[in-house]
């Protein structure tokens, strides 16, 4: 098993992480899930709301397996390598926001990160607006880690703190097979506490117990690799260390080529699955996400894996990601295919602005 | 003797541990920089950011659980 572990943490670990995530992503899509979305961390965030019913949007509410498995996978090769290190104390209030803030922008683009690699490997080449707009958010962040940004120091916490994520997401799968239904509207009909979409994205999905497997397998993989795809840009930028984006160019090189084989490839900009056109937008809102992950130090997806190892800091961000979502729908902020939602681009200016303020203000407190 | 110069990383985010290792290494430029840590993470890419600006590094785990990560040039 150390070996294993000695693999994974050298540099081959997060170029295997990537492959894997660039065969088994697309395969998800050809299981069920949505096109170019075999993995987004926001869009599945933004799903586990909805099934909530934190929102309403009745297009996509289903409880996705992959989270779930995403984060007891990182808690299993935590526990297993001894890195279960229930921690906090670093500035979680504004961890929630952060999370919050990644959500409106990423929802203005329709995909995490992970989304925006993956979507340029199927040939959704609005993508590229995108991550041309996560590069320039965490160049933003960038500058601010550069002139003093800290969100201060984190401490060890009692071992039950760790435990309620993975608490969380045990809940989570149990409602997920269970899906309740004794809450009535108006008629007296049921429905909820658990939505479900009945068409749109939130009703494609790959078979839970297969969904659940792939998440696991990443998680364990992404927490031993250190696997991020925020991070893999901002080390090369800040030190030309090309260790975690050797990994992201995995990922796109693989679902590429796994795309190819399963004929999952169409190359353009009009009529790609869950996408909208405005390049404008889709770069503005990945500007606002890049900025706030860069901040919260890890994409969607890292801060999922820190969760699994006790970090009680990435459990709020997550929070914040999937309430940030509710709020994305209820207020009209998250994009259609049709374009940007009536308050997304609003939601881009006013994310951005606190968050440039929290740049320039979050300093480490002097003891 | 000369002075061993101490960063205390503990419980900063990613990227902050490797920032300030970097910044004291280039400031030292050569003898003896000691940084604590306290994740593995941490530990990793500061090890790796050292070793590939020439520095020779050696980890010793602490009781706590926390790494002393010993840099020399």
């Amino acid at each position: 098993m150390s070996s294993v572990s000695r693999f994974l943490t050298s540099r081959w670990g997060p170029i295997l992480t990537g492959a894997i995530v660039g065969v088994l992503a697309p395969l998800l899509v050809r299981m069920g899930n949505p096109g170019n979305m075999g993995i987004c961390m926001v869009c599945f965030d933004r799903d586990i709301a909805g099934a909530l019913g934190l929102h309403r949007a009745s297009a996509v509410q289903y409880i996705r397996p992959e989270i779930i498995g995403c984060l007891l996978g990182a808690l299993v090769a935590a526990l297993i390598f001894r890195e279960f290190k229930p921690r906090t104390g670093s500035a979680p209030i504004v961890r929630f926001f952060l999370g919050m803030f990644a959500v409106f922008g990423a929802l203005v683009f329709l995909g995490c990160p992970w989304r925006a690699y993956l979507r340029l490997a199927g040939g959704d080449w609005t993508a590229i607006f995108g991550i041309l707009g996560l590069i320039g958010g965490i160049g933003l962040g960038i500058v601010f880690l550069r002139t003093g940004f800290s969100l201060g120091r984190s401490r060890s916490a009692p071992k039950a703190l760790g435990w309620i994520m993975p608490a969380v997401m045990v809940t989570l799968l149990v409602l997920l097979l269970a899906a309740p239904q004794f809450g009535r509207d108006a008629s007296g009909n049921l429905t909820g506490p658990i939505f479900f979409s009945e068409k749109g994205p939130g009703s494609q999905h790959a078979p839970w117990i297969i969904a659940i497997v792939v998440g696991l397998v990443i998680g364990f993989l992404a927490q031993r690799s250190r696997f991020c795809t925020v991070g893999a840009v901002r080390d090369m930028v800040m030190t030309r260390d090309s260790h975690l984006l050797n990994g992201v160019i995995a990922l796109i090189v693989v679902a590429f080529i796994t795309n190819l084989v399963l004929g999952q490839f169409h190359s353009g900009f009009e009529n790609q699955p869950v996408a909208q056109t405005n390049e404008w937008w889709n770069f503005g809102g990945m500007v606002l996400a890049g900025l706030a992950f860069t901040l919260a130090g890890g994409c969607p997806g890292r801060q999922l894996f820190l969760s699994g190892e006790g970090d009680g800091d990435a459990a709020i961000f997550v929070i914040g990601m999937i309430v940030g979502a509710g709020f994305a729908h209820n207020f009209t902020m998250a994009s259609s295919t049709a374009g940007p939602g009536a308050f997304g681009p609003a939601a881009v200016l006013v994310g951005l602005a606190i968050c440039i303020v929290l740049g320039l203000t979050m300093r480490e407190a002097k003891a | 003797m000369s002075e061993i110069k101490t960063i205390d990383a503990r419980g900063l985010s990613c990227p902050q541990p490797v920032m300030l290792t970097h910044q004291a290494l280039q400031k030292a430029g050569k003898g003896t920089v000691e940084v604590l840590v306290d994740t593995s993470t941490a530990r990793d890419n500061v090890s790796r950011a050292a070793t590939s600006s020439g520095w020779k590094v050696a980890i010793e785990q602490q009781p706590e659980g926390s790494y002393r990560i010993v840099l020399k040039k």
